[in-house]
C-alpha cells in the first residue's frame, strides 16, 4: 500500500509555497532601491500569489486519511541518500496556511513603519516565510534542517536591522539560543541517519523502533532544538527580548509561525520517532509546561512594556500547547494543534495592534497610554476581540483551544490540569488589566488626537478577526483536518483508545463537536 | 650501464608548472605591464590543470605518485592559485609591490604543494614542503616597506624552519628504524617486524604531527598564524590560508593513513587533543579580535580543528569528508578575503572590523556577499560551509566519535558570535568612515566565482562529494 498520496494538482503546490516567495525575493534584488513603492507592491503581490496558490491545499485536502498528501519526491543528494521530499498531513496543513496568511499580514503591517533599507526588509520577510513553509512541509530530515536553519539568516536581519534600541543584544541572544539547540539536534539527526541505515526519510524512520536508551538521548537532542523554539521553560528567556526589540512584522512572524516550529517539531519528529522516550518523559514535559503557564503568567502581571507583556503571555500560551501535546491523548494533541493556530492568530494580531499604536506614539510603555478608547474607538474594539480571545472567552478561538488542551492535560494528570487551569485565571487577569490601563481610565495627554486605524490596518486585521470567530464558533472544520493524523500519531505511541479517556471527557468532546 | 629514463607521464603537470614559473620569471624582465604576467600565469595554470588529465601513475621507483587523492588536492591548489592571482592584481599595485616575481613565487609555492601531495617518499615530501614554504616566506614579506609584513615573514620563517627541522628529525628516526623513506615500505616494515609500541616509532609519529600541525596551523602550533596572516599581503594571506593548509592535510592523510596505519590508535590520541585545542583556541580567541585578518587567522585555526576530525576518523569516509571540507573552505575563505581586499584602497587599510560599520548602507551588494561568506564560515545552511561541517560530522558519528562532534558543534556555535559580529557591523550600525571600494574586474570575477561556488555547493553538494569519493577510490 502506498504510504503517501502524491500531488495530483497541475503544479507542485508545496514547492510553489516555499519557493515563490524566494523567487519574489530574488526579483526584488533587481529593483532599484529608490523605488520603494514598487518593492512593497512587488512583495505584497508575491505574498498574495503564494496565498492564492496555497488555497487548493485547503480545498483538496483529503480529511479521511492520515497519509501525507500533495507529496513531491525527487532525488536530491544521491551521495547521501537525501531526497527532496515534501508533503503535508493534518498536523502541518493548517500551519502551512497560517504561514502564507502571515506573510501577507507582515507586509501590510510594515507598509509605513519600515523606512530604512526597505528593499532588504521585504526580501528578508519573503525569505523567512518561504523557509518556514519549508520547515512545515519537509519530510526529509536533512531538508527540514536546511530550512530550519536557513530561516535564521533573514530573521537575524529582521530583528537586528529594523528592531528597537536594544536589538543587537536581542538578536545575538536569539541566534545563540536557537543555534545551540539546533546543532545538538543536528548531531541527533546524523546519529539517527546511521542508526536507521543511512536514510533521512522521515516516513521510513518512523516505521522503525529504536532501543530505549538511544531514544532517550535522541529525544533530548531533538528536545533541545524544539524547546528553545517553543520556547519552553527554562530556555524561554530569548523570546521576550526578541519579541520586544523586533519590528512589528518580526514579532508577528515570531509569534504566529516561528515559535510554532518548535511545537510542530515535537509532533512531527519527537513523538513518532521516539515514542517510548516520549512516554517516559511525559511527567517532565507536563511539569515544564505547567511551570511555563504559571510562571510566565505571573511575570506578565508585572510588565511595564506592552510588547514584553504579550511576549511573556506567548510563553504562557505555548505552555498550554506543550501541555496538550504531551498529554498524548486526542483532545490534548488536537487542542494543542488548534491552539497553535489560535495563538498564531491572536498573538500575531496583538503584536500587530501594538505595532499600529507604536507607529503613532513611538512608545511601548503601558504607563504612556490610558483612555485610548476615546480617540481610537475602532482600534479599541479590534483590540478587545483579540484580548478576549487571548483570555479564552467562549465564542472565541482561544476558548476551544485552551479547553481542549486543559481537558487533555487533565486526563493525563489531574494535578497538571488543575494547576494549568489557574493559568487561565492569571491570563484573564493580566490581559484585562492591560486593556483597562491602555484603553480606559484617565485619558493620557500623549494619546489625545491620535488618528484611528486606517483602511490598510483594518484590512490587515480583519481576516484575523474572522478567524477568531470562525474557529471559536465552528471549530469542527479545523479539527476535522486533524483527526486521522492525530489518531495515527497516538497509535504510534500506543496510548490511543478509550482506556485513558474518562467518560466525562468523551461526553464533553461530543458536545464540543 | 643501461640507465632507463623514468616514466615522465605522472610528473608532466609538475614539469609544466616548473617551466611556467621559470618562463614568468624571465618574462618579467621584458614585460613592463605586470598585469600581463598575471594573465599569463592564470592561462598557464589553466594549461597545467589540463595536463592533469591522464597523468595518473607511479614513477621514479614509487617516489612520486599521481592518483585520485593527489589530483583532488591539485585541483584545490589550482583553484587557490587562480583565485589568489585574481584578487592580487589590483591589490599589489595599491600596496606598491607590483613586481613580476610575485606571480613566479606563487606558482613555485603551488609547485611545492603539488610535489608534497604526490610524494610517495618522505624525502620527496620534504623537498616539496620546503619549496612551498620558502616561496611562501618570501611572499609573506613581499611588502618590503611595511614592518608588519617583514615581521610576518620573519616569524613565519623562523617557526617554519623549526617545523621543517622537526619533520627531518622524524624522517631520520623512521629511517633509522626501518631503513627506508618510502611511505608504503615503512608501513610494510612496521607491520612485518612488529614495531608497534616501539617508543622511537611513536616519537617519530609525534614529530610528524608537530611538523604537519604547524603547516595546517593547528593549535598549539598556531603561534605564527595570527601575526603572519595579519602582516602578510592580504592576497597572500588568502593564498596561504588555503594552499599550504590543504597541502599539510594531504600529507598528514597520506603519511598517517599509510605509513603509520598500524599505529592508528596512537596517532588518533595525539590528533584528538590537537583538534579540540584548535577549535577552542581558534574560536575563543577570535571573539576578541579587532582586526579582520587576525580574526580570519583564528578562524582558520578553528577550521583546521574541524577538518582534523576527518583524519581522526581514520577511514576513507573521514578522508573524503576532510577533502570536501578543504575544497569548500578554499571557496568561502578566499571569498571572504576578496571582500577584505576590496576595502583596501590607496591610503585606507580597511582591515579593522570597525571599517565594516554600515557597509550594507554604502555597499549593499558587497555586504550581502560578505554576509554569505560569514554565514558559510559559521556553517549555516544553505551555504557550502554547512555541507563541509555536516560531512565531517557524519563521518565522525559513523565512526563512533559522537562526543567529539558534540564538542565541535558547541565551538561552532561560539564561532557564530564573531562571524555574525561582522554581519552585525555591516547591517546594524551606521557608517562612520566613508569606505571606497577598490574597483577591479578580476576581483569581481573572483568574488563571483566564490559566491556561486558557496551557494551551489551548499544546495547541490552531490557532485563534490562524488568527486571526493572517486578520488579516494585508489588510495
Amino acid at each position: 500500500m502506498e504510504q503517501v498520496i502524491m500531488n495530483s494538482l497541475d503544479y507542485p503546490i508545496l514547492s510553489t509555497i516555499i519557493f515563490l516567495p524566494v523567487l519574489g525575493a530574488l526579483l526584488l534584488t533587481l529593483i532599484s532601491r529608490s523605488r520603494e513603492s514598487v518593492i512593497k507592491w512587488g512583495a505584497l503581490i508575491f505574498a498574495l500569489l503564494t496565498f492564492i496558490l496555497s488555497l487548493p491545499l485547503f480545498i483538496n485536502f483529503d480529511k479521511t486519511t492520515y497519509k501525507m498528501q500533495f507529496v513531491e519526491r525527487h532525488d536530491w543528494i544521491s551521495a547521501w541518500n537525501i531526497k527532496y521530499y515534501l508533503g503535508v498531513d493534518g498536523i502541518s496543513i493548517l500551519l502551512v496556511l497560517l504561514t502564507t496568511v502571515s506573510s501577507i499580514l507582515c507586509i501590510l503591517i510594515s507598509w509605513n513603519s519600515i523606512k530604512i533599507k526597505v528593499k532588504e526588509f521585504y526580501i528578508s520577510i519573503l525569505l523567512t516565510c518561504g523557509a518556514i513553509a519549508g520547515v512545515f512541509c519537509s519530510l526529509d530530515l536533512f531538508l527540514f534542517y536546511i530550512f530550519w536553519e536557513a530561516m535564521l539568516i533573514p530573521m537575524y536581519l529582521i530583528i537586528g536591522v529594523w528592531g528597537g534600541p536594544n536589538r543587537i543584544y536581542a538578536t545575538i541572544k536569539f541566534i545563540l539560543y536557537t543555534l545551540v539547540g539546533s546543532v545538538l539536534m543536528l548531531v541527533g539527526i546524523i546519529f539517527l541517519y546511521f542508526l536507521a541505515g543511512r536514510t533521512f526519510d522521515l516516513l521510513e524512520l518512523t516505521t522503525k523502533t529504536y532501543p530505549y536508551n538511544v531514544q532517550f538521548w535522541l529525544f533530548w537532542a531533538f528536545f533541545s532544538a524544539f524547546a528553545v523554539k517553543v520556547p519552553m521553560f527554562p530556555v524561554h528567556t530569548w523570546l521576550p527580548d526578541a519579541h520586544t526589540e523586533a519590528p512589528t512584522a518580526g514579532s508577528v512572524i515570531l509569534a504566529a509561525i516561528l515559535i510554532k516550529m518548535g511545537a510542530y517539531g515535537f509532533l512531527r519528529f519527537s513523538i513518532p520517532l521516539f515514542p517510548d522516550a516520549t512516554k517516559a518523559m511525559v511527567p517532565v514535559m507536563l511539569t515544564l509546561s505547567v511551570i511555563a503557564i504559571i510562571y510566565a503568567g505571573l511575570v506578565c502581571l508585572v510588565q511595564k512594556d506592552l510588547k514584553r507583556l504579550i511576549a511573556y503571555s506567548s510563553v504562557s500560551h505555548m505552555g498550554f500547547i506543550t501541555l496538550g501535546i504531551f498529554a498524548l491523548n486526542s483532545q490534548g494533541v488536537e487542542g494543542g494543534i488548534l491552539q497553535m493556530i489560535n495563538h498564531g492568530v491572536v498573538t500575531g494580531a496583538l503584536f500587530m495592534c501594538v505595532g499600529i499604536i507604536y507607529d503613532r506614539t513611538h512608545t511601548r510603555k503601558i504607563a504612556d497610554y490610558g483612555g485610548l478608547a476615546t480617540p481610537m474607538p475602532i482600534y479599541a474594539s479590534f483590540f478587545m476581540v483579540f484580548t478576549l480571545a487571548a483570555v479564552g472567552l467562549p465564542g472565541t478561538n482561544g476558548f476551544i483551544g485552551e479547553f481542549l488542551t486543559l481537558l487533555g492535560g487533565f486526563t493525563a494528570s489531574k494535578l497538571a490540569g488543575v494547576l494549568a487551569s489557574s493559568g487561565v485565571i492569571i491570563g484573564a487577569g493580566y490581559m484585562l488589566w492591560l486593556y483597562q490601563k491602555v484603553f480606559f481610565m484617565k485619558i493620557n495627554e500623549k494619546v489625545v488626537g491620535l488618528p484611528d486605524m486606517d483602511l490598510r490596518e483594518m484590512v490587515a486585521l480583519a481576516p484575523l478577526i474572522a478567524l477568531v470567530l470562525w474557529i471559536g464558533i465552528y471549530p469542527a472544520l479545523f479539527l476535522d483536518f486533524m483527526h486521522p493524523t492525530v489518531q495515527h500519531l497516538l497509535e504510534r505511541v500506543n496510548v490511543a483508545g478509550g482506556v485513558q479517556e474518562s467518560q466525562i471527557a468523551r461526553a464533553l468532546m461530543e458536545v464540543l463537536r | 650501464m643501461n640507465f632507463p629514463l623514468p616514466n615522465l607521464g605522472p610528473v608532466i603537470p609538475e614539469l609544466f608548472m616548473t617551466a611556467l614559473a621559470l618562463i614568468l620569471l624571465l618574462a618579467d624582465l621584458f614585460i613592463k605591464k605586470k598585469e600581463a604576467i598575471a594573465a599569463l600565469s592564470i592561462v598557464g595554470v589553466g594549461a597545467v590543470a589540463y595536463t592533469l588529465i591522464g597523468s595518473s601513475g607511479v614513477t621514479f621507483g614509487g617516489m612520486f605518485i599521481s592518483d585520485g587523492y593527489s589530483t583532488f588536492f591539485k585541483i584545490i591548489f589550482f583553484l587557490n592559485v587562480i583565485l589568489s592571482v585574481l584578487i592580487s592584481i589590483k591589490y599589489i599595485a595599491i600596496e606598491k609591490v607590483n613586481f613580476g616575481e610575485y606571480y613566479s613565487l606563487i606558482l613555485l609555492s603551488t609547485l611545492g604543494m603539488m610535489i608534497m601531495v604526490s610524494a610517495g617518499d618522505l624525502i620527496v615530501l620534504y623537498l616539496g614542503l620546503e619549496l612551498m614554504a620558502l616561496s611562501t616566506y618570501v611572499l609573506a614579506g613581499f611588502i618590503r616597506h611595511d614592518t608588519k609584513s617583514n615581521e610576518a615573514a620573519l616569524k613565519y620563517f623562523l617557526l617554519g624552519a623549526f617545523a621543517s627541522a622537526f619533520l627531518l628529525y622524524g624522517i631520520s628516526l623512521i629511517y633509522g628504524l626501518t631503513g627506508t623513506t618510502d611511505i608504503k615500505a615503512i608501513a610494510l616494515y612496521i607491520s612485518e617486524k612488529g614495531l608497534i609500541g616501539n617508543p622511537a616509532l611513536s616519537l617519530s609519529m609525534i614529530l610528524f604531527a608537530v611538523s604537519f600541525g604547524f603547516k595546517i596551523a593547528a593549535a598549539p602550533f598556531h603561534m605564527w598564524a595570527p601575526d603572519t596572516y595579519e602582516g602578510a599581503p592580504t592576497s597572500i594571506t588568502a593564498f596561504m590560508s588555503v594552499g599550504p593548509k590543504a597541502a599539510g592535510f594531504a600529507v598528514l592523510g597520506r603519511v598517517f593513513m599509510i605509513a603509520f596505519v598500524s599505529i592508528k590508535l596512537e596517532w588518533v590520541t595525539v590528533l584528538i587533543p590537537l583538534s579540540i585545542l584548535s577549535m577552542a583556541v581558534g574560536n575563543v580567541v577570535a571573539l576578541a579580535q579587532t582586526n579582520i585578518k587576525r580574526m580570519l587567522a583564528y578562524s582558520s585555526i578553528a577550521h583546521a580543528g574541524y577538518a582534523l576530525i576527518g583524519i581522526i576518523v581514520a577511514n576513507s569516509e573521514g578522508l573524503t569528508s576532510m577533502m570536501t571540507y578543504l575544497m569548500i573552505y578554499a571557496f568561502m575563505n578566499i571569498g571572504a578575503f576578496a571582500v577584505v581586499i576590496m576595502l583596501r584602497t590607496e591610503g585606507f587599510k580597511g582591515d579593522s572590523i570597525t571599517d565594516y560599520e554600515g557597509l550594507a548602507k554604502t555597499h549593499p551588494f558587497l555586504a550581502a556577499l560578505m554576509l554569505i561568506f560569514m554565514f558559510s564560515l559559521t556553517g549555516i545552511p544553505p551555504t557550502a560551509g554547512f555541507i563541509g561541517k555536516l560531512y565531517v560530522f557524519m563521518a565522525a558519528i559513523n565512526a563512533g566519535y559522537t562526543w567529539l562532534v558534540l564538542v565541535a558543534v558547541v565551538f561552532s556555535v561560539i564561532s557564530a558570535y564573531f562571524y555574525l559580529r561582522i554581519v552585525m557591523y555591516m547591517y546594524m550600525r551606521e557608517p562612520k568612515v566613508e569606505v571606497i571600494t577598490s574597483q577591479s574586474g578580476t576581483l569581481r570575477i573572483a568574488l563571483g566565482v566564490t559566491t556561486v561556488a558557496v551557494l551551489v555547493i551548499g544546495v547541490f553538494p552531490s557532485f563534490l562529494v562524488k568527486l571526493a569519493k572517486a578520488a579516494i577510490a585508489g588510495f
